[in-house]
């Protein structure tokens, strides 16, 4: 059924779908609305889960991770700074191959405070073993969410997975969003049923001690679970769109690339203010081209490689820093194109940090650049 | 998963850590011993037993070789030997 939704709701929804049996999180600008939608449907006996209330998000990632290893299908969000809060418990999560869905809506980090969009929050936790999946538009926020706990739950990945957002644009924007029937989603997600879990009639200790003889072999497991993972996402994004008759998700979306000369990588909403400007350029004879990654993590080489094959000039846009060396994706980037013997000369660039707007004009400006001096983490938009 | 990360109860016998001993493990002299048992609850590895005088012994496959039994004794009639002491215990 077609709604006129926030992002925020198109999650809650999608989520209330899944059914999960728990829900925890902390109320934190601009993720709030989401579990704000969930405690009303809970409330009113819509959505049959626990809904727990804590104290702060480091307790609500507990939670879900105890309730994940009791068996249950458990979902939780967060943005910014509680998510910072929660990041010891996310390497746990993913440490101990806990099903988790999490929807991250992307939010700038203090300080200086700021509550406006940027992606430094997920990105300040990529390494924590998460899948990172990045939604341009409302659709794809819910639809992302189905495609997540199919993926996390796959005996051959049980990886948890963040859903990133980004904040207002995406959260609090308003769109036409295509929710799917209960019966299709039953069809499309299994209920979930773990290979062990937390049961006093089975004792059983997760997440012990592991020393020098075999932590290497557990990172590795990680490690190849998430590279796994690359082939299961794009088979799972066919299913989706087989059976909901639409494209979201897979590991990236190439736009206008086949006879690109200039491209962008990017991920997130700004991909949609990126293919308006791309078809502007393209009626002005310049060859543009856009590169979506959807999945960051794990992060895919072989696809970004094959996608940007004959492009000379990319340009990374990213909408975080790793400060005193590049943006997280530029880094990514060039480390898959040198692998894959690529001649490209890549740029990075710096832009929409603590919510500053990234308008046509700005994409403009970096295919501008892209010409110009060679820069690894360029700001666009500087005052002087 | 080539390793499992889950562990079932008991699972701890399963790390030897004798090994851990670098060059010293504690010998039970049972000359003076009095059965206060303080060794017995000092030890990290719960695997002193004995009950009555100058009974009481350790399990050299999981005795970390610590000390601290033999710190603790107060008729000093536990004394950490060299590895390579050959004793019956």
């Amino acid at each position: 059924m077609k709604d006129f939704i926030e992002g925020s709701d198109a999650v809650a929804r999608a989520v209330a779908l899944c059914r999960p049996g728990v829900i925890s999180a902390y109320p934190i600008t601009p993720q709030t609305h989401i579990v704000e939608f969930l405690a009303s449907m809970v409330a009113d006996g819509k959505l049959k889960s626990q809904f727990i209330n804590v104290e702060s998000e480091h307790s609500a990632a507990s939670l879900v991770l105890g309730a994940s290893a009791a068996g249950e299908r458990v979902f939780s969000a967060s943005s910014s700074q509680g998510l910072i809060l929660m990041s010891e418990v996310l390497f746990n999560i993913a440490g101990m191959r806990m099903p988790v869905v999490l929807a991250c809506v992307n939010r700038a980090l203090s300080a200086p405070i700021n509550i406006w969009n940027d992606q430094q929050d997920s990105m300040a936790v990529r390494d924590s073993g998460w899948i990172q999946l990045y939604a341009e538009t409302g659709q794809e926020c819910g639809d992302l969410i189905f495609q997540a706990y199919r993926l996390a739950e796959s005996p051959e990945v049980r990886v948890p997975v963040m859903v990133c957002l980004d904040g207002y644009l995406l959260s609090h924007g308003l769109e036409v969003v295509d929710v799917p029937e209960a019966a299709e989603v039953d069809k499309f997600l299994p209920p979930y049923r773990p290979t062990e879990k937390l049961d006093p009639a089975v004792p059983m200790t997760f997440g012990p001690l592991a020393g020098p003889d075999y932590y290497l072999e557990i990172r590795h497991d990680l490690h190849a679970a998430m590279r796994g993972a690359l082939k299961l996402i794009p088979s799972i994004a066919a299913d989706f769109s087989r059976q909901f008759g639409r494209n979201s998700g897979g590991l990236v979306e190439a736009y206008r690339l086949e006879d690109a000369e200039l491209a962008i990588v990017a991920a997130g909403s700004v991909c949609g203010t990126i293919k308006e400007a791309i078809d502007a350029l393209r009626q002005e004879g310049v060859k543009a081209g856009l590169l979506r990654l959807v999945t960051y993590r794990p992060f895919p080489e072989e696809a970004v490689s094959a996608a940007l094959a004959g492009v000379g000039r990319v340009a990374v846009l990213d909408k975080a820093i790793s400060l005193g060396a590049t943006g997280p994706i530029y880094a990514d980037l060039a480390t898959a194109l040198v692998r894959g013997k690529h001649q490209a000369r890549v740029n990075g660039y710096i832009a929409g940090l603590g919510g500053r707007d990234i308008t046509i004009e700005t994409i403009r400006e970096i295919f501008t650049r892209l010409s110009g001096e060679e820069v690894s983490a360029g700001f666009v938009g500087l005052k002087g | 998963m080539s390793v499992n990360i889950n562990s079932r109860p008991g699972s701890a016998r399963n790390n030897r850590t004798g090994s851990w001993r670098v060059d010293r493990r504690p010998k039970f002299l049972r000359q003076n011993c009095i059965a206060c048992r303080l060794c017995l609850l000092v030890c990290p590895e719960g695997i002193i037993t004995g009950k009555a005088k100058n009974s009481f012994e350790t399990d050299y496959v999981y005795c970390k070789g610590c000390g601290l039994c033999a710190a603790v004794c107060p008729k000093k009639d536990i004394e950490m030997i060299p590895e390579d002491t050959e004793t019956e215990g």
